[in-house]
């Protein structure tokens, strides 16, 4: 199916009202309900709307984070399902949530919902918690750690000649800098590239710099469709595209190089017109890119496409925040944040999910739910 | 020799299948407890039961978890709680299983604390299990003080407190 054809059947449906946690290293305080309910309450305070007012509810978040079954059931204590509400949840980003209610809009019974995760990297251990994603024969018994398996794919970038540590470093420099302009942002500092070329390897290619910080967080969003966006919110971010792909299990079965998987969500997202197949020819205002680490941000762009002029991970991105779970559906509101604030007409957002990008999931976002003037050679 | 796509069935080839591959996992965890739990807790390490009541519907929950579930809203007002309470419904436990503790038959069943909108579970004991029936009155054992701390395992298990029954009429509500 051509992009364009997808597009032509797609109900408009936007981010109307988002809210967050400032993103730390370990809340210490409150658990999961406590640290969503002034999310939520912000996220429907943010537009005057009640949770009565949603046609649906959905969230993503993994119980192996927190070490508690059920724990998405018991986070709807922060909703207050009652009356019965219709709910949902993925056990996957707060991203693949959105798509699912993205989906269930489109079938025009509903014309609202609630989207949110919450994800406490800090509970646990990361290293051994990923490695369970992995082939549970060959590969999770060895314990291969995401820092092990990143530094992997770096490699494989460097060999094809595409990009240098000292790339990465200019990644990390300008994430974090950026960074400093966003107030819900964990690690924000200026530092040059050299300075942080400095660092020592954690696991070579990769030194510190190169790696996300771990992070406690919550996201919620409210998607709303046609006229109600519009009565809901002055400039409603409207999804023009959206679509993810995934690559094999098995990471030998892959180029980690490329990221085809995303260069796929994207053409079904609409992402690309004629013009827009060439490298460099995507031109949108903003581009919010879950990299978690420093080389990925690299083989999204080549995926995507982005034009040179693509203000990247303004936010920070994932190196500046990386709530698991939650740190997808963030670029999505940050992306969707710059259209509401009226400083970009069209965005993309990126969510990656999986050891070494995986997964991905490219939504675009305009101001115009016809999406944007095209300004591609 | 045999080509490489095909797979040899190895219990032709006198091998044994492999049947079973055992990895061990484990994974430890830094619990956070939360606003409202922490105070339950605490007054559990004191003797007391403390909820928390929906400034919105009124109820009040123990334990608490620091949201109204029907409302969504904070439960900030802390209620102390009377050591006694009613028996919603029960069931007798008569199925061993491995790591049992207690002796069997044994009462587990919803209690709701007077003064609470919710019941929680708790062991009977102190009766023979065909005893227990709805609407039985009850009183927390704790363990001796000294060894009171931030668990409900402080609280040994619920016995008749000698009131008489309660009225269905007052815990319906609550099944």
């Amino acid at each position: 199916m051509s992009a364009a054809a997808g597009r032509a059947t797609v109900r408009p449906v936007a981010v109307v009202s988002a809210a967050q946690t400032k993103s730390v290293r370990r809340e210490d305080h409150r658990n999961e309900v406590e640290m969503l309910m002034p999310v939520v309450t912000d996220v429907f305070a943010n537009i005057g709307v009640t949770k009565a007012d949603m046609g649906f509810v959905c969230s993503g978040s993994t119980d192996y984070l927190v070490g508690a079954p059920f724990s998405f059931v018991m986070a709807l204590d922060a909703v207050g399902v009652w009356p019965p509400m219709r709910e949902s949840h993925v056990e996957m980003d707060g991203a693949w949530a959105l798509y699912e209610a993205w989906t269930l809009l489109q079938e025009g019974e509903i014309d609202t919902a609630l989207v949110y995760s919450f994800g406490r990297s800090s509970p646990s251990q990361l290293d051994r918690i990923l490695a369970l994603q992995l082939d549970p024969y060959y590969m999770a018994p060895m314990w291969p750690d995401p820092v092990a398996l990143a530094a992997l794919q770096a490699q494989a970038l460097i060999d094809t000649g595409k990009a240098t540590e000292k790339d990465f470093a200019a990644v990390a420099a300008r994430s974090r800098r950026d960074a400093l302009r966003n107030p819900n942002a964990q690690v924000a500092k200026d530092q040059s590239p050299d300075d942080l070329l400095r660092d020592d390897y954690v696991v070579a290619p990769l030194r510190r710099h190169a790696l996300p910080p771990i992070t406690d967080g919550v996201v919620a969003v409210v998607l709303a469709a046609e006229d109600r966006a519009r009565d809901l919110c002055e400039r409603p971010a409207w999804i023009t595209g959206i679509d993810h792909r995934i690559e094999a299990h098995a990471l030998g079965a892959r180029d980690l190089a490329q990221s085809p998987s995303t260069r796929l969500a994207a053409q079904g997202a609409g992402v690309f017109d004629a013009s827009g197949d060439a490298p460099g020819a995507v031109h949108v205002d903003v581009a919010e890119l879950h990299a978690p680490f420093a080389p990925q941000e690299l083989i999204l762009r080549e995926a995507l496409g982005l034009a040179d002029s693509v203000a990247v991970n303004p936010s920070g991105g994932a190196l500046a925040a990386n709530a698991l779970m939650v740190a997808g559906l963030l670029r999505i509101v940050e992306a969707a944040s710059r259209i509401m604030d009226g400083s970009a007409r069209s965005a993309i957002a990126h969510a990656t999910s999986g050891p070494c990008l995986q997964q991905n999931l490219v939504c675009a976002l305009a101001a115009e739910p016809s999406g944007p003037a095209r300004k591609g050679a | 020799m045999s080509d490489p796509g095909t797979i040899t069935d190895s219990g032709s080839s006198g091998e044994a299948p492999v049947t079973m591959l055992a990895t061990p996992i484990r994974l430890d965890y830094q619990y956070t407890a939360g606003l409202s739990q922490s105070r339950f807790l605490q007054g559990i390490a004191q003797g007391k039961f403390i909820g928390q009541r929906c400034p919105a519907c009124h109820k009040v929950y123990v334990p608490p978890r620091g949201s109204c579930p029907t409302d969504g809203v904070a439960t900030t007002d802390p209620v102390e709680l009377s050591n006694s309470g009613t028996v919603t419904t029960y069931c007798v436990v008569n199925v061993p299983f491995q790591g049992q503790s207690i002796e069997i038959p044994y009462i587990c069943a919803q209690i709701l604390l007077d003064g609470a909108n919710i019941a929680f579970m708790g062991l009977i004991q102190e009766l023979p299990a065909t005893d227990v029936r709805m609407g039985m009155r009850v009183e927390a054992v704790w363990l001796p003080k000294d060894q009171w701390g931030l668990t409900m395992a402080s609280v040994k298990y619920f016995r008749p407190n000698g009131e008489p029954d309660a009225d269905y009429e007052t815990f319906k509500e609550y099944l």
